[in-house]
């Protein structure tokens, strides 16, 4: 079984989890030898992004030491051989149509995506 | 009779803060009335769903005592849910994410909940007919 | 062909992204498959006469069959004939319906 993840909601409690709870679990699964690939739309484009920077969560005494590293996590996916791809026009709408995006990462366009489905079983929409 | 199939269903919402906790076990009491295998997946706040220690209060605005207010507890629906698959001959197999539990706290769950893993929401899609994910916000 | 049943539980006012989901639901059912919205929770808000179109006329023109889960309209006091005509009331059942033919099965 072949199924697409689509990501849309972005950095939702990802300081306090420290993670996408979803670019998380589709890591997790893919770990249990799940055929997934990620779609990345909406605010969730800005994943793909080289140059988040989510350290130095502090109250009181207390330090994260592990902020979240989307970036890094997207590019692991791409490392286990999940196909990551972004939403072009997502992008485009968010001024990011240039940027420097994860290497590995694919942009197609928004008119593309019913075939992405078609590609895949399942389509799970997180 | 209609056949009998295995689906599975993602939460993700904590009890008490969206209308989707409820409309996704409307839509599991549904498939337990048809006697359906239902697989349950509680990821991040739906972990809370089946809290053994929810416990029901009084109204004072509407001035009704507790027994009179009835509030609902999404423990004793998720209880009710499973009953009713067991009375149709089908049955809820409802896994908690194990990290999920260990961050909110919230181990003590009603009896046929069980902690689990990514790995088996990945073994319980697998294995079903269809797969439903209710994420939240 | 495949079957898709896109379930619609956020509204056009409250969230920009109801459009696009009204869209994707447009090129799935160009693409040639069998398309239904379904509307649940104030998803039906935007299925009343009346209300600023979120996206669903363009879907219904394409093909999309939209349907509004008859508990959330009347928790919402929508009646039957406050409804924009592209919109049928429908019980919750047909998800469960869906699902088990094996219709990707998707929500919002």
């Amino acid at each position: 079984m072949k199924v697409l993840q689509v990501v849309e909601t972005a950095y939702r409690a990802t300081l306090e989890e420290q993670d996408d709870t979803i670019i998380w679990l589709t890591h997790a699964m893919r770990g249990a030898q799940a055929e997934l690939d990620l779609l990345l739309s909406g605010n969730a484009v800005n994943y793909a992004l080289v140059g988040q920077d989510a350290s130095g969560l502090a109250f009181g005494e207390w330090r994260q030491t592990q902020p979240p590293r989307l970036a890094d996590d997207i590019a692991g996916l791409i490392k286990k051989g999940v196909q990551v791809h972004v939403v072009e026009d997502d992008l485009a709408e968010r001024g990011l149509a240039n940027a420097h995006l994860v290497e590995g990462v694919g942009r197609i366009k928004r008119a593309s995506i019913p075939e992405l489905m078609e590609a895949h079983d399942q389509v799970w929409h997180w | 009779m209609a056949e009998k199939k295995t689906l599975t269903f993602a939460l993700m919402d904590p009890p008490y803060e969206s209308s989707r906790s409820t409309t996704a076990l409307r839509l599991i009491d549904i498939a337990a009335k048809r006697g359906h295998t239902i697989n349950v997946f509680a990821y991040e706040g739906a972990v809370a769903l089946p809290f053994a220690k929810q416990k029901a209060h009084a109204n004072a605005v509407h001035g009704r005592d507790e027994a009179a207010e009835n509030h609902p507890l999404p423990r004793d629906w998720i209880a009710a849910v499973m009953q009713e698959a067991e009375r149709n001959g089908g049955k809820v197999d409802w896994v908690n994410c194990g990290l999920c539990v260990d961050e909110r706290g919230v181990a003590e769950a009603v009896e046929g909940v069980r902690r689990g893993s990514p790995a088996d929401f990945w073994k319980m899609a697998s294995a079903s007919d269809n797969t439903l994910v209710i994420p939240t916000r | 062909m495949a079957e898709y049943v896109l379930i619609e539980s956020r509204d056009p006012f409250e969230f920009a992204n109801v459009g696009s989901y009204c869209r994707l639901a447009a090129s799935l059912a160009k693409a040639g498959n069998k398309v239904t919205l379904f509307l649940v929770q104030n998803g039906v808000l935007q299925a009343r006469i009346g209300a600023k179109d979120g996206g669903m006329a363009e879907a219904a023109k394409s093909g999309v069959t939209i349907l509004a889960e008859e508990f959330s309209l009347r928790e919402r006091g929508i009646g039957r004939d406050a409804l924009v005509p592209e919109v049928k009331p429908m019980a919750l059942d047909f998800v469960v319906d869906r699902l088990e033919t094996g219709a990707k099965t998707m929500w919002h």
